[in-house]
């Protein structure tokens, strides 16, 4: 089972969770920006943290042959923060990186003013740009925040098949599925989705357009519930063809449409530094 | 006992090399964009920082057939940043702009262009970054002929770090020519960390002491 996360924050992990999930066939991963479990309180602050997304982290992955791509933004929670607006102004220099994929994670937290301003903006650039936008749907009041994050996004102009819609469940689903947007599902041990249910809502609404993630970060995540989703689907009955759909179409044909995703290679194990796979242990 | 700096590691014909390198996109795909993107930054430096973000996706990233030892985003960055025909003082405002803002792939290429910019001394600071830094791309770019004006005590530190971290000490500029007895010492205790552990002494470290230990050096 090759598998694509297209969400999870491997700054959080360790070196060993790369071990892990490469023995468990996780080939690529989405690293979107968001914030630390913590607040930061400058724009240097995340200076450093796109630094880390865009070369830290993706020689990390590839120690362990796996592909790492970014999407950068301002988050929705540190954007109501007047300290750190200044992120929208350093991020049009970031997005033409060749590691950044999409605009995100961009949309609602408490659905402030604030809020309002940096996810329209971040749109804009994300059309400015030719890039897709990864979108988080808020954790309190998730269906008003959802109805509202889609109404922004159809009035940004941005064409809805280059959005992608995360952290949906039961209750909010069918209004990404409605609005035309790609449609994520985070898996976790104790909140957000449980592989079951992901497997209930894909027998419902299909596998077109469908991503599952981890969204494993600082808290209490699992960066393997993606293989466990596929297993789930496999035990329900599901295809091979459809995990794969899943698991790595999916998340390969939304963030394509960047024209930035790299895949060549990611077979070639030890492909990390200059063409010469020596290395010595500890670093 | 250590050279004269200047005497053992002369400055490289700067310009003739960034014409050699041009020179090695000379019928490629991606050669009319090269050349209108430095005609661009030649007239309009701020135009540097988003060409220069793009320059791998124009270019690709395959080694350069007609120029050893450069990939053509590198090359191609090189270019870029030669194309900038400023004082000192404000090209290195320049280059440390796009090394300070760049991913790993463009910091790595600031490192490789700076034996050829005339910068003077003024972007060691850069290497000092690159060298705190544990990712071996940019430790190896880090090595190069520029770091030649590192001082002996950071130089040796990096050429450890190199052994640390699997660098292999071909990056390494002028290894045989400045290594002396404080680096043989610092190599050696390496090794005897590594043997005691009942660890593999990596083999280019060995024949460096080997090599060091014996009149004849440079081997």
């Amino acid at each position: 089972m090759r598998i694509f996360d297209p969400h999870i924050h491997m700054t959080s992990r360790t070196t060993d969770d790369y071990r892990r999930m490469s023995a468990a066939g996780v080939q690529a991963v989405v690293e979107p920006a968001f914030w630390l479990g913590q607040p930061r309180t400058n724009v240097g602050s995340f200076t450093d943290y796109f630094d880390a997304l865009l070369g830290w982290e993706p020689y990390r992955a590839s120690l362990y042959g796996i592909r790492h791509h970014c999407t950068l933004a301002l988050n929705p929670k540190e954007a109501n923060d007047p300290r750190c607006r200044g992120v929208l102004d350093v991020l049009p220099r970031y997005l033409e990186k060749d590691g950044v994929v999409a605009v995100g994670e961009i949309g609602y937290d408490s659905m402030t003013r604030e809020e309002d301003e940096a996810f329209a903006a971040q749109l804009a650039l994300a059309i400015a740009h030719s890039l897709p936008a990864l979108v988080h749907t808020p954790h309190r009041d998730k269906a008003g925040g959802t109805r509202r994050t889609l109404a922004v996004v159809a009035e940004s102009g941005i064409d809805p098949g280059r959005v992608l819609v995360d952290h949906l469940n039961e209750v909010t689903v069918e209004l990404a599925v409605d609005a035309g947007c790609w449609v994520g599902f985070s898996v976790y041990p104790d909140t957000k989705m449980t592989p079951e249910r992901t497997v209930a809502l894909l027998r419902r609404y299909g596998t077109e357009r469908m991503l599952v993630n981890s969204a494993a970060d600082w808290g209490n995540s699992d960066p393997l519930l993606t293989l466990v989703t596929g297993q789930a689907m496999l035990a329900a009955g599901f295809s091979e063809a459809d995990i794969d759909q899943v698991l790595w179409h999916n998340p390969v044909a939304f963030f394509a449409q960047s024209g930035r995703l790299a895949l060549d290679g990611i077979e070639e194990p030890g492909a990390d530094f200059a063409g010469n796979s020596v290395r010595r242990g500890g670093i | 006992m250590t050279a004269p700096i200047e005497k053992a590691w002369p400055e490289p014909d700067a310009g003739q090399r960034a014409l050699d390198l041009r020179a090695a996109f000379a019928g490629l795909p991606c050669e009319p964009w090269l050349d209108e993107a430095a005609d661009t930054i030649w007239r309009r430096s701020e135009a540097l920082t988003g060409l220069f973000a793009a320059a791998a996706r124009h270019c690709g990233r395959q080694q350069l057939a007609a120029a050893p030892g450069w990939t053509a985003d590198e090359a191609a960055r090189t270019i870029l940043l030669s194309a900038l025909e400023l004082p000192e003082e404000t090209l290195i405002a320049h280059v440390e702009e796009v090394y300070v803002y760049g991913d790993a792939a463009e910091k790595r290429a600031v490192l490789r262009a700076l034996p050829l910019l005339p910068v003077g001394d003024r972007a060691v600071p850069l290497l000092h970054d690159a060298i705190r830094t544990n990712d071996p791309r940019l430790l190896a770019a880090a090595v190069g002929p520029y770091a030649r004006r590192l001082d002996a005590a950071l130089w040796r530190q990096a050429v450890l770090k190199c052994v640390f971290t699997g660098v292999p000490l071909d990056a390494v500029h002028a290894l045989r020519e400045r290594a002396d007895t404080q680096l043989m010492e610092l190599l050696e205790g390496y090794a005897l960390e590594r043997r005691a552990a009942g660890r593999d002494v990596p083999a280019d470290a060995a024949a460096l002491l080997q090599g060091l230990g014996t009149e004849e050096g440079g081997a």
